[in-house]
């Protein structure tokens, strides 16, 4: 009996909201950058997650040379896992040598909900319009 | 010197009320703003000065609350380079 409702437990446990940002080489090809982004999405649904959003920026220019690079690929994933997830996707990420930096922030019910709106096209024109009304 | 001190809370944060005597405001409480993007660089432009540092709340009117907020996102923006950490002539 116990062993039957701890299992149950492990299984139904609470996923949370997180969101990765990963930023690719610009070395790689279409195709390389494919592969390596779908690697990255088998992993999140194979551990129980749900992808929630996935964002290509393609080819962006940093602010600041990294690795002697002043652009990168960037990839957003919002996604919905077990806590415990997040240490075995970081690691697979510092183990790629074509990820050049990678940044994982959970998410607070604030920024699921800002997130759905951004996604809807809710604001970009409004909001700014409202911030720039707001200062003046 | 004095004539320097009176202009540069303008230019430093030019997008406030001209008018020193007018009260300051926050303005994620007065638009009810709840989450600050970290990957919107335009809209965190706003808090840092033409260097790259985050300005003080006594020149932007942020409340504390919202100020801690506004670092986080900025240093995020940082790591994923959407920000520099430093820069010459960001505006």
């Amino acid at each position: 009996m116990t062993t039957k409702t701890k299992s149950k437990t492990t299984e139904s446990v609470v996923l949370k909201d997180y969101e990765s940002v990963i930023i690719f080489t610009p070395v790689l090809n279409d195709e390389q950058l494919k592969d390596a982004v779908a690697k990255y999405r088998k992993l999140i649904t194979e551990d129980g997650g749900e992808l929630v959003h996935e964002e290509n920026w393609g080819l962006t220019k940093l602010a600041y040379p990294m690795q002697k690079k002043s652009t990168g690929f960037y990839i957003l994933f919002e996604y919905r896992s077990k806590p415990d997830f997040i240490s075995k996707f970081e690691l697979a990420f510092r183990r790629d040598e074509r990820i050049m930096r990678y940044l994982t922030v959970s998410l607070d019910k604030h920024a699921v909900i800002y997130n759905q709106r951004k996604r809807n096209g809710e604001f970009n024109q409004g909001k700014k319009d409202q911030k720039q009304e707001g200062a003046k | 010197m004095k004539k320097k001190s009176n202009a540069t809370p303008a230019m430093v944060f030019n997008t406030m009320p001209e008018a020193p005597q007018k009260k300051k405001f926050c303005r994620f409480k007065k638009n009810g703003i709840k989450y600050l993007d970290y990957k919107d660089a335009n809209f965190l432009l706003k808090f840092v000065n033409d260097q790259g540092k985050v300005l003080p709340r006594r020149l932007t009117g942020t409340s504390l609350k919202y100020q801690r907020k506004v670092a986080q996102a900025i240093k995020r923006a940082r790591h994923i380079a959407v920000l520099p950490f430093t820069g010459d002539s960001l505006k």
